[in-house]
Parts: structure tokens; sequence; C-alpha cells
């Protein structure tokens, strides 16, 4: 079986530090077509234009060449065509399968079913390994280093999955964590479990004002509406989560404000011109560490 | 009965093979499922509802002519972990094994998790367990990554 990358645990810390190294030389230098005689697949079961258009343009810049579809509508999946097939039939046409599926565990049955390297761009709430190595990549370009970062992760700690994945990553790095979140959306028990194994301090809160002047990264979520069970409750919350310039006076000054996007009211406008703003660049960062991942992943890194 | 305290078997003697004792009454009908008994074409006697001093109700399951291997008869620690396999040869105990939790589980049981792959296709379910400090344990799913507690766990029908 080919090496995939599915769940952020694939990767040791020692690939995960090689991922940022290429990634920042694709950074430096934007257009490498080390890639012109590969064919890459995105097969994307559910929209979603940012993590595609992200992964369409790591690939073309590499040189690749991509086929895929942007939701299952139109293809034989609507007819009932099951997962293993499509993906049998797509293994022998391209080099490299980037997939995005509703249901969970289905990129790692992908990576069983296929004869080509599969990337997991998200599987229902499961793993979304790419953002994560984002982030790191991100979290080290602001602060020049991974270890020993102070980081606040705010906002739906509950069913997040990219605070999960990242907290699991950082703590190869030895962080200091600050939990924000309302009662419903704090961070689950079997987190706080693996952090107290590993001897990893956090704190919890659920005032936002109370962890910004600490910390040296402020990783913002979304809190939605539908993970409430007492729309009063969202009602009441809602607003606590947004952050305003005016709270990030005491910030420090390497303090770069992260999230995962998109976001809704969780950030005001006039953040974005703070400079602590730096989710923008993030975005911009998934390219260059895509790139890194399938360049990687087809032994040319 | 050497002895002659036995003076009778709720669930008759069986010259040669295995028997399972000490099955939760509860549990019955999916160890049965899980060893495939449905399809054995052995005499297999049971009873439940037996009275047990460690279980309250007991049920107890004896295959004749049958023997189980290990990792065969370790699959129902899934549902009744205390469970003794006896082995007879003769109308004797020979052998007396201890049923242990195995550490990966392919098939049987169900993920937890309805928006699990292995819920919406056919794919086989596959699971690493792992053992709770109360004795308990759970199994996490090698595909959603989800753990679903034994008490929770879903036998699957096949």
């Amino acid at each position: 079986m080919p090496k995939s990358l599915i769940s952020i645990h694939d990767f040791t810390k020692e690939e995960i530090l090689h991922i940022l190294d290429v990634a920042k030389e694709f950074e430096a230098n934007k257009t490498q077509p080390i890639l012109r005689d590969k064919i890459v697949a995105t097969l994307f079961f559910e929209p979603s234009t940012r993590t595609r258009l992200s992964f369409e343009t790591a690939a073309n810049r590499l040189g690749a060449r991509v086929i895929g579809f942007s939701d299952a509508v139109n293809t034989s999946v609507s007819k009932g065509e099951t997962l293993k097939d499509t993906i049998k039939m797509v293994s022998n046409y391209v080099d490299i399968i980037i997939i995005r599926h509703p249901l969970e565990g289905s990129s790692r049955y992908a990576s069983e079913v296929a004869s080509v390297p599969v990337i997991n761009a998200g599987d229902g709430a499961n793993q979304h390994p790419s953002q994560t190595l984002l982030d790191l990549y991100t979290i080290r370009q602001t602060q020049g280093r991974l270890d020993n970062i102070d980081i606040n992760m705010v906002g739906d700690l509950k069913y997040g999955r990219t605070v999960h994945s990242l907290l699991q990553a950082l703590s190869h790095f030895s962080p200091k964590f600050t939990f924000t979140a309302p009662e419903e959306l704090k961070m689950p028990q079997e987190y706080k479990i693996f952090l107290d194994k590993k001897g990893i301090p956090y704190k919890e809160t659920t005032d936002l004002s109370e962890g910004i002047n600490d910390t040296d990264i402020l990783y913002m979520t979304r809190v939605q509406q539908e993970r409430f069970t007492d729309i009063m409750e969202y009602e009441k919350v809602k607003n606590c989560y947004s952050l305003t310039a005016d709270m990030l006076k005491g910030a420090r000054k390497n303090m770069k404000i992260l999230h995962p996007l998109p976001r809704i009211n969780e950030i005001a406008q006039d953040v974005d011109d703070t400079p602590h703003a730096y989710y923008f660049k993030q975005a911009e960062n998934g390219v260059y560490v895509r790139m890194a991942i399938i360049a990687y992943l087809l032994g040319y890194k | 009965m050497e002895n002659g305290i036995r003076k009778e078997l709720k669930v008759s003697a069986i010259e040669n093979g295995t028997v399972l004792d000490h099955i939760p009454s509860s549990q019955l009908f999916k160890v049965i499922r899980i060893l495939n008994l449905d399809d054995c074409k052995n005499q297999i006697t049971f009873g439940t509802n037996l009275e047990s001093k460690l279980l309250g109700k007991k049920a107890i399951i004896k295959v004749s002519d049958r023997y189980f291997a290990d990792d065969e008869i370790n699959k129902i620690a899934l549902v009744a972990p205390q469970a003794k396999i006896n082995i007879i040869k003769n109308f004797e105990v020979v052998e007396k094994k201890v049923i242990s939790v195995p550490k990966n589980i392919t098939g049987i049981v169900k993920c937890g998790n309805p928006k699990c792959i292995t819920n919406h296709q056919p794919v086989t379910t596959k699971f690493s367990t792992v053992t709770l400090d109360n004795g308990k344990f759970s199994l996490h799913c090698h595909y959603c990554e989800k753990d679903t507690l034994s008490d929770n766990m879903i036998i699957s029908s096949n």
C-alpha cells in the first residue's frame, strides 16, 4: 500500500517537520513544475470550495494536471456506485487521489482500496490533516519556532476537528494551552486526559478577554448555532466569542490570530487591519503545505 | 460424578465437546450469533435463567463434538467476558480455558458512530480494543477513529 495522509497520526514528528521545510521552499519559489507528467484527482463528494481550490492550485503550481469533481450530484455516485468502485476506477487513471467525503473513515477506507497515495481533505467531523499541517506551518512562520508556544484555542472546542488535530500535533512540541469555550462546547475529556498523560499544561476559561494578553497564538473557531440544544444559550454566548480590535490592546507584539475560515462574526472586520490578523496569510500557506504533501507522497521531496 | 454430590444437571452432560458456562442470560443469543452456532450442525443444548451465585441468572451452552480455536472463542469476551470454557472428553473436563478480550476485532460489532463509513457502505468493521480503568473496554474504530464503549456495542447480524 503506498503511503497516504489520512490522519495527522500517520506522520511522525520528523515527517511533519520535513513537510514544513519543503513547504517553506515552495513558498520561496512558488512555481516548480516537478510533477509535469502527473495527474492528480480531486474527488469532492461534498462541496468545499476553499479546500478544493487550495489543493488544485497546489497541483497546478507543481505542473500536474487535475481531474475530478466538486460534488457528487452529477457522478455515478448518485447512481449508487460504492466508494470502493469509484476509488478503484480512479486509481487506474491518476497518480494521487485527494478525497473529501461526508462520511467519517471514508478516506482511510479509500486508501486501503486505492493503488495510489490518498490525501484526506476532510472526512466528516473526523480528520483534515492538511489543515493541521498548514496551522503548524503558520505557527512556526509567525513565531520562528514550534516549541514552547502559548496557544489559546477559542470557540467550539467540542466538535471542532481542527482544534483536536492541532492539539495532538502540537503535543510533540511542549506547548501551553488555554481553552476558551462556552460550557456546552468545552474541550472533551479524552483530549484533556491525553494532555495529562503527556504532562502538557492547560487551563480552561469561558471568558475570551481573559486569555488574549498572555498568548502567542489566538486560534479562533466558529461557534455554530446548530451545535446548541438551547437556542437562548447560543444567543447569549455568540457575542461573547466575537473578537474586536479594541480587545487586542494588551496583546503580545508577536501574537497572531489564526482561523481555519470561513469566519462569520467571531472576528470583527476591524481586526483585519491590526498587525495581529494572520488568517488570510494562513489560508495562502495552505497552498505551499499542500504542494509539499503532494510532492512528498509522490516521492519527489 | 465420583463423589456423588451432583445429583442432576439442568442441561444434560455431553460426552465430548465444549461447554460455555457463566454466560449472562441476557447475552446468550449474542454468544450464539458470534460463534455462528445458528449454522452449526452438531448437537447443541443450552439453558438460560439458571441460578448463579456470580451472575444472578446465567446461561450455559454445550456443543457436542466441537472444539473452538482460541481466537474464535475469544470473540465472546465482547459480550460475556466472565464466561468459562470447559473442554470435555469422555464426560470429563480435560481443560479449562480463560477467555481474554482480543486486541483487534474484525467484523462482529457495528461501529457506534452513525456517520462512520462502515454503517453506510459494505465495509467490514475493524477495531482495536482499549481497556478502561473500570475494567470495561472500548472499541476504537480503525476507520472513523471514534470509540464505542463495550456497554453500547451492537453485534452485527450476519
